[in-house]
Formats: C-alpha cells, sequence, structure tokens
C-alpha cells in the first residue's frame, strides 16, 4: 500500500511537465524542488544536529558562483561543477570549523558574520565576483546527451537530483549516525559520557549541509543562468531556515513542504496580491500559533487526533495504547 | 608502589569556580573490583570531583588515573572508551527515544558502527538483540517500545543504569542514584546496584546512608572539598568526624 502510495507519487511528480499546463509551471517546480534541496540541507544541521544556520546562502552562493567563475575561465560543465562541489565543501569545512566554536546563539551570531563576509565578497570583491552586476551562465550542461536547456529537462534533471537528496535524507536519518546526530542536539553532555565525540559529529553534520547546500547552489545557477549578491545575502539564508522552520524541523517532508510553501508565494500568490510577503507573513503567523512544531508534524497530530475521534470510543484508547510501537 | 595498580585513582586533585574550592586536593584510591562510596554534606564537592574524572570538567591541578594509565588530559568522550561509565544526579537521558533506543546509543556510544550513514539502526539485529537483553536482564523489556518520557523515574533510574552497565564499564560511577525515588523504586534499583558483576569497580556518591552503606566496602566522607574521612565502612561509621559532619552530631 505505502509502495504504491510512493510510486503513484513519483510517476506525477515525473509526469509534471505533461499536466502541469506550460512552461510557467514547470519552471515553479523546478524552482521547488531546488529550494527543497537547500532546505533538506539546513534542515541535517537545524533539524537533526540543533545548530541553528543563518549563514548558509553563503555556502549556496558559493557553489553558484564558482560554477559561474569556472565556466567562464573557459573550463567545461563537469569541471565546474566538481570544482564548485569542491570548493563548496572546503568553505563548509572553514565555517564549521568557526562556528562550532559555539552553540545556541553564539552559533548563530558566528554563522550571521560569515554569511555577511561572503555577501560583502560577492558585492565588494569585484574583481573576483563582478560586484552588484553578477555573473551569467550562458549555457546548461548535457548529462548523457540530454540537454537541460528546456525548462521539462530541466525539471527532471532536478527531480533526479532531488530525489537522490531525499533518499540519502532518509537513509540518514535511519542510520545509526543520524541517530548520533539527534543525540548531540537533544543531550550533548550525556553523549559525550557515552563515547561520542559530539564536535567531530556536529562538524560532519555541517559538512553534509554544506555538500547539500553546494548541490542547490549548482541547480540555483543553472536555473537562473545568472547569480548576484542577492542570492548570499541575509535575506536568503533566513528564508531558507523559514522553509525549514514552516515545514516541520528534524522531519524528513516538512523541509520539502516548507519549500514549496515559500515558492509558491513567491511566484503565484505574487501575480494575485501585490503585497504578498504580507500573506506569506501571516501565514507563518498562522504556524507559529497553530502549528508551532511545523506544517508536516502539526498535520500529522491533527490528522491522529481525527481519526481518534472517528472512532469508537473503546477502540481509540485500545489504539493509543498500541500507538508507541508503532512507525 | 607494589601489588596491582588501582582501578581509579585521583591524586591532589583540585579544581576551583572563581573564588570558590570545591575539590581542595583530594585522593582517593579505589582498588580494582572495590564498592566505594562517597558520602558528604551538600556542597562537599561530590558530583564536581564525579566530572572531573569523567572530564566534564578539567581539573586546576592533579592527576588522575585509571588502572596506572593518567588520563587526567584525556577528553571525556575517550574516557567512555577506556571503561568508565557513569550516571547523573539528574537523570540525563533522551526523553524522546524508545528505553530501546536510548540502550542502543549506549551500545552504539562504544561501537565503531556509530558513524555508520547508509545502515539501517533498526536492522542492526546484533546491536538490537544486546539492547532487548539488557533491558530484559532489568525487567524493562515490555517497554521497550515506550517512549522514555511516558515511564516513570524509578523506571528511567533503571534505565540509566542499564545504559551505563550495557557499556561494559572497567568503573562504574553513580551519583545518588536512590535520590527522589518512592519506597518501591529504591528497592527496584537497590536490587539492580547490588546485581552489579563483581568486576566492576563502583563508587556510588549517595545522601541515603541506609540504603549505601550496605551496599559500600569503603567509604570516603568529603566536606568543603576535602577528604575528611577515609577507610572501611565500619572504621568510618565509628568516626568520630563522619558523626560530626554526616549525622549532625
Amino acid at each position: 500500500m505505502k509502495r504504491l502510495a510512493l510510486a503513484a507519487a513519483l510517476l506525477v511528480l515525473a509526469a509534471l511537465p505533461v499536466w502541469a499546463g506550460g512552461t510557467f509551471y514547470i519552471n515553479i517546480a523546478s524552482q521547488i524542488l531546488l529550494y527543497a534541496v537547500f532546505a533538506l540541507g539546513i534542515n541535517i544541521l537545524v533539524g537533526y544536529a540543533g545548530l541553528v544556520s543563518l549563514g548558509h546562502a553563503g555556502l549556496l552562493g558559493i557553489a553558484a558562483y564558482g560554477t559561474g567563475q569556472i565556466l567562464n575561465a573557459g573550463h567545461g560543465h563537469a569541471a565546474a561543477i566538481a570544482g564548485a562541489l569542491a570548493l563548496t565543501l572546503g568553505a563548509a569545512a572553514l565555517f564549521g570549523v568557526l562556528s562550532l566554536r559555539g552553540t545556541g546563539i553564539g552559533f548563530v551570531m558566528i554563522t550571521v558574520a560569515i554569511g555577511q563576509i561572503v555577501w560583502g565578497v560577492a558585492y565588494r570583491w569585484i574583481s573576483i565576483t563582478n560586484g552588484d552586476n553578477g555573473v551569467a551562465v550562458t549555457t546548461r550542461p548535457s548529462p548523457l546527451g540530454l540537454s537541460l536547456a528546456s525548462p521539462s529537462h530541466f525539471y527532471w534533471a532536478t527531480l533526479v537530483v532531488f530525489l537522490t537528496a531525499l533518499g540519502s535524507m532518509a537513509m540518514l536519518a535511519a542510520s545509526p549516525f543520524g541517530a548520533s546526530i539527534r543525540g548531540t542536539r537533544d543531550q550533548p553532555r550525556r553523549m559525550a559520557a557515552l563515547g561520542y565525540h559530539v564536535w567531530r559529529i556536529r562538524f560532519l553534520a555541517f559538512l553534509l549541509s554544506g555538500f547539500w547546500s553546494g548541490v542547490a547552489g549548482l541547480l540555483f545557477v543553472y536555473y537562473n543562468q545568472f547569480v548576484s549578491p542577492q542570492a548570499v545575502a541575509l535575506a536568503a539564508s533566513a528564508e531558507a531556515l523559514l522553509m525549514v522552520i514552516a515545514g516541520g524541523s528534524g522531519t524528513l517532508l516538512g523541509p520539502v513542504v516548507g519549500a514549496a510553501l515559500v515558492v509558491i508565494m513567491k511566484n503565484v500568490a505574487s501575480a494575485y496580491v501585490e503585497r504578498w510577503n504580507f500573506v506569506l507573513g501571516a501565514i507563518f503567523v498562522a504556524i507559529v500559533l497553530f502549528m508551532p512544531e511545523g506544517l508536516v508534524p502539526g498535520a500529522a497530530r491533527l490528522w491522529r487526533r481525527a481519526t481518534a475521534r472517528a472512532a469508537p470510543r473503546v477502540v481509540a484508547g485500545v489504539a493509543t495504547q498500541g500507538e508507541g510501537p508503532a512507525r | 608502589m607494589t601489588g596491582p595498580a588501582p582501578a581509579l585513582a585521583v591524586q591532589r586533585l583540585t579544581k576551583s569556580f572563581g573564588g570558590l574550592l570545591v575539590t581542595a586536593s583530594v585522593d582517593l584510591t579505589v582498588a580494582a573490583g572495590e564498592r566505594h562510596l562517597i558520602i558528604g554534606p551538600n556542597g562537599a564537592g561530590k558530583t564536581t570531583l564525579f566530572n572531573l574524572i569523567t572530564g566534564e570538567l578539567r581539573p586546576d591541578g592533579g592527576a588522575v588515573t585509571l588502572f596506572g594509565r593518567d588520563i587526567t588530559r584525556t577528553p571525556g568522550w575517550r574516557r567512555a572508551h577506556l571503561g568508565i561509565s557513569r550516571t547523573y544526579q539528574i537523570i540525563t537521558l533522551f526523553p524522546r527515544e524508545t528505553l530501546l533506543r536510548n540502550v542502543e546509543l549506549s551500545l552504539l556510544g562504544r561501537s565503531r558502527a556509530r558513524w555508520n550513514p547508509v545502515a539501517r539502526l533498526d536492522r542492526q539485529a546484533a546491536l538490537v538483540g544486546r539492547a532487548r537483553e539488557a533491558l530484559a536482564r532489568v525487567g524493562l523489556e515490555h517497554l521497550a517500545e515506550r517512549p522514555l518520557s511516558q515511564t516513570s523515574y524509578g523506571e528511567r533510574r533503571r534505565v540509566e543504569i542499564t545504559m551505563a552497565l550495557a557499556q561494559d564499564p572497567k568503573v562504574l560511577l553513580l551519583d545518588e542514584p536512590f535520590a527522589g525515588l518512592s519506597i518501591e523504586e529504591r528497592r527496584d534499583v537497590l536490587r539492580l546496584v547490588t546485581g552489579i558483576p563483581r568486576d566492576v569497580t563502583t563508587v556510588m556518591i549517595e545522601h541515603d546512608m541506609d540504603v549505601a552503606l550496605d551496599f559500600a566496602e569503603r567509604i570516603t566522607v568529603l566536606h568543603f572539598g576535602q577528604v575528611v574521612v577515609e577507610g572501611t565502612r565500619s572504621e568510618v561509621v565509628a568516626h568520630p568526624r563522619t558523626r560530626e559532619i554526616y549525622l549532625g552530631e
């Protein structure tokens, strides 16, 4: 049953360019998926490791700028992608070492500072980043001979990357290392006493998170075929963090739902409401008031309550007792 | 010195917080297999001493040795691998996880598998089996799938001791394991504590003299960060300073 639903969902997603009704909507779907990859990456740190970062747009931007400038230096797409990912991982390692000197608010503030430094470089170090004019990428790659120039081809490529990210996230969450990461979030002292190297676990979580932010950066720069300082601004980091929190941090699907919410509000609602930011803000307030744990866990809670009420009383009592072990 | 090295030895250990000297040149020697009790009034520095032994705090001076090996500068997580396990005065576990997962995390702590990002934790048959066995030994297997937050305080205390024992420690430090327990819960925990294998060197901090005295072979009395009396159970109980400080006479 579950497998059937999964297969059906995959089919619907794969067939999206057929039923979406136009390039505009296919492109919005690509944007949702690329921001979902970004949010999934941030979620490793924010949701599983309990370390709130407000500087991840910097990592996305380093991958995007890296790709653009390697391409502009005359290298091919393979070199640009590999180089940009290596660059992002290196930056993530450096940022991790710096920001993991603190936890809690200290960690947040260091990530803000690092993000602002990246933004400063993007905006002011014109010889490297072309400043306010940004960096353009004229072509998209053609993996396996399939050109990604058309919106539907790009969507399919993004879908493959997104599914890989989602699958590896599901695997991580169920793995011993995933349990180790969550343990350092809930009880760092106890984890150290049990023999876990808390710092190293957090550092690896930072690297993983940086890797997927870099992948999102590749998708970003190939989707827009352009990157400018706006992409690495504090507002971009905050928006991505809001995606994670609104959807439900520490859950598998929360970041995806959050990314969909923000992208749809930005692109669709803005066509009907001039002050779409106001609508988005109102939605966030509503989420904080009624589902502080995020949309995905909040909806699951309401669903459980609704089904428990629908069932007869006595059966409901038995059902809640048996609920513990059910996964 | 002759004979085998003591399981745990602390020499002239000193620690102060600001101007407050909480551990004042403490010497403590615990032989292998011994059951040692540390008593003393509130603020005597008992828990601080534990934190110095496990590496959660760095001493200002002095040394800690484990079976003759100097571990004063060894990071806390590595001391767990060398054989030190502990419980906390205020239970420090994973409330959102099930009892089974709590014990699994304890077993993983000593296993290289903790770095594995691709395997499924609930399919690690050997590990899950050992965790279930450990819970069964303390009569908690029927609660294995229940989240820790839905268990009683006494059950949590037993889980915590089970987790420490599951790591096969050489030296086990119990910080007030009977604090806050009801009479029945206390009986359960006492049964668990007295059933600890004799090859595990055990050091216990406890306020409750009635329970703790039966357990201990040797006792150290701490007062204002200093060792006041040290000796066998009967020596310490008979000592006038013990009565003066601890029993308030």
